[in-house]
């Protein structure tokens, strides 16, 4: 495994958000990180693409702390995309994607025809390529995140950590999306790393599941494994029942509501 | 990467291509138009005003010949004047859209932040304590813009450009105060001194300071500009920045190089107010919201050379300082900023 976090607790202040944690990215998997707003997901995603410092511990990239290498170099292997970036100003959407190329380029290398091609590729599988000299700024959210994930597809790197990539889609573009990354995973033999805040899909699209609740991992595995009645109470404090996806077999939370127990039901009384 | 179908890829190729093509083409025009309101401005500026020079004239006093009046006049007075004004005004607009673009932050330009003020400061204190002059006197305006510089840093700390405006502002008018009391111990107290390192003028320019100065920028601009090639990734902010390999000492580098820039322009001409303040909005209003250091630079010699022309001839018989023309028009602008800012 290329990526591994070795007892790394993250924060901001003096208090750690992410407390110790220990967990290995399997290669050439999808991985799916869950848990409630506030856990450190995020901030946990950051430490592993060297963005946070760790108080202490390690993140390691190829047998090495990933703070220690060169920037650079691990922009080469690792790609990244934060959960709420920023375009500048004006910029249109072939400029954005062409920016995931820089770590490909020396400092006095001119844009090149690879170049193009790769933005091209990153574009069609984001379906974004009819969108290529509008202006970044002025399109739909999901249409912003689609061009955010064609930057991190254009940088062609062997990792690559998404946070909430399918906040703002629409269940099309979602599946879209998610298709999408498990397509890298199977043509370029990709090791993706995402936070999803659906349940289900994260079941579905999960090869390895880490479940996440106040800074530490609740439990990690196959989501069958993970995602049980027990687990998401514990997780998200929230009664659900757990069936079976008819169409992909994996798990399905079905969450009950406080209108929806037994015990608010007066014809459900009886039964 | 994979070969697939030739049809399919070369056809996506060739839109990205295309789409890559139209910004840089409108920007090659912008800077062409740029350019020309340039040259116009420079060749009003030499030419035209109280005295005019006809072009025959023009080359026949730069080919050395001495025509009474006329040669003294352009040579000590309007050609230094305008190219001061070019280079000073190239200066503070790149310097200007460097920090507004590395900070993200419109209000964040040398000349608010205080790195102007700063600089001004220490080159009156070298000249009215110490005694300096020439090239000393650059070193000086570039100490006491850096000492600014990292002090509105410290105070202000390294996340979010909104404290380090405030911070900067404050500065800004504590330096104002310096420059005051420093003249106030001054012996011979020169009205027009004053007006030179508080508002900024590109009168009584002397022909060593030109040189000093293009000395400095034609070492420093392409420094920056290699920089600031790979340093685009800054300006998406921090994370995706790092994410792309570009680290984040990278902006500390360019934020230097441009405080070197505020320095050298006011060691030259003085704390010229809001050109680097204007050069990079007004650019990139012209370029479909996109900053270019090009178009800045243009914006910035620009405003500097046609506001020295109007602080010279608009009321007869007066001669303001550039500064007074660029700050009349400056606050309004600033004041729009802040109002569309708040939305
Ligand atoms: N830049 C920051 N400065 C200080 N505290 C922060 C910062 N970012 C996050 N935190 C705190 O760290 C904790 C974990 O945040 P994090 O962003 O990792 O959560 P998350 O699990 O990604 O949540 P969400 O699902 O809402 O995205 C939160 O309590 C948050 O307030
Ligand atoms: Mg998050």
């Amino acid at each position: 495994m290329r990526l591994a976090a070795e007892s790394v607790s993250l924060g901001y202040g003096a208090d750690p958000v992410v407390d110790q944690v220990s967990l290995e990215i399997p290669d050439g998997l999808t991985t799916v990180i869950v848990g409630a707003n506030g856990c450190g997901k995020s901030t946990l995603l950051r430490g592993m693409a060297r963005l946070l410092k760790p108080i202490s511990g390690q993140v390691v990239l190829d047998g090495k702390a990933v703070h220690k290498q060169p920037t650079k170099t691990v922009a080469k292997t690792l790609g990244l995309m934060p959960q709420s970036p920023i375009a500048p100003e004006g910029i249109t959407v072939v400029d954005l994607v062409g920016r995931g190329r820089q770590p490909h380029r020396g400092a006095l290398q001119r844009w090149s025809a690879e170049d193009d091609a790769a933005v091209a590729e990153a574009l069609e599988l984001t379906d974004t390529l009819g969108l290529a000299d509008r202006v970044v700024d002025e399109l739909s959210g999901g249409q912003r995140q689609r061009v955010w994930v064609a930057m991190a597809l254009a940088q062609q790197t062997d990792l690559l950590l998404l946070d909430e990539p399918t906040t703002f889609l629409d269940v099309a573009h979602q599946i879209d999306l998610l298709d999408l990354l498990h397509g890298l995973r199977e043509t370029r033999g990709t090791t993706v790393v995402m936070v999803l805040h659906d349940l289900n899909l994260a079941a579905r699209y999960a090869d390895h599941l880490i479940a996440m609740s106040g800074g530490k991992i609740a439990a990690t595995g196959r989501p069958a494994d993970v995602v049980t009645a027990a687990r998401v109470e514990e997780v998200f404090g929230l009664e659900a029942q757990i069936i079976h996806d008819p169409v992909s077999g994996t798990p399905l939370v079905v969450p009950i509501g406080r209108h929806h127990r037994p015990s608010a039901h007066p014809h459900a009384q009886g039964a | 990467m994979s070969i697939t179908a030739p049809t399919e890829p070369t056809r996506a190729v060739d839109v990205v291509r295309k789409a890559r093509r139209a910004p840089r083409r409108h920007h090659a025009y912008v800077v062409a138009v740029l350019a020309a309101l340039l040259f116009g401005a420079f060749v009003a500026r030499v030419l035209l005003g109280d005295y005019i020079i006809t072009v025959p004239d023009f080359f026949r006093i730069l080919g050395g010949a001495e025509i009474p009046g006329a040669t003294f006049l352009l040579m000590s007075e309007k050609l230094p004047r305008a190219i001061l004004g070019v280079l000073v005004g190239v200066a503070f607009g790149i310097a200007g859209a460097v920090f507004q673009s590395t900070l993200r932050n419109p209000l964040a330009s040398p000349d608010i932040v205080g790195v102007s003020l700063g600089a001004s400061a220490s080159a009156v204190f070298a000249i009215v304590v110490l005694d300096l002059e020439g090239l000393a006197l650059s070193v000086a305006a570039i100490l006491g813009a850096l000492a600014i510089a990292v002090a509105v840093r410290l105070v202000a700390g390294s996340d979010g450009s909104y404290r380090l405006v405030l911070v900067g502002v404050t500065a800004a008018a504590a330096m104002t105060a310096v420059v005051h009391y420093l003249f106030t111990r001054a012996n011979e107290f020169d009205a027009l001194l004053v007006l030179r390192w508080l508002t900024g003028a590109l009168n009584g320019v002397t022909w060593p300071t030109i040189w000093i100065l293009l000395g400095f920028l034609v070492v420093l601009i392409p420094a920056l500009a290699w920089i600031s090639r790979s340093a685009q990734a800054l300006q998406l902010g921090p994370d995706v920045a790092t994410g792309l390999g570009v680290s984040r000492r990278r902006t500390d580098l360019l934020l230097l190089l441009a405080v070197l820039l505020t320095a050298l322009g006011v060691a030259a001409a003085g704390p010229v107010a809001f050109v680097a303040f204007v050069a990079g909005p007004i650019s990139r209003a012209l370029n479909g919201g996109r900053t270019t250091l090009v178009g800045a630079a243009l914006v910035g010699a620009i405003v500097m050379v046609a506001g020295d022309y109007i602080a010279d001839y608009a009321v007869p018989g007066v001669s303001f300082p550039v500064g007074v023309v660029t700050g009349a028009f400056g606050a309004p602008f600033l004041l729009w900023l802040l109002t569309r800012a708040r939305r």
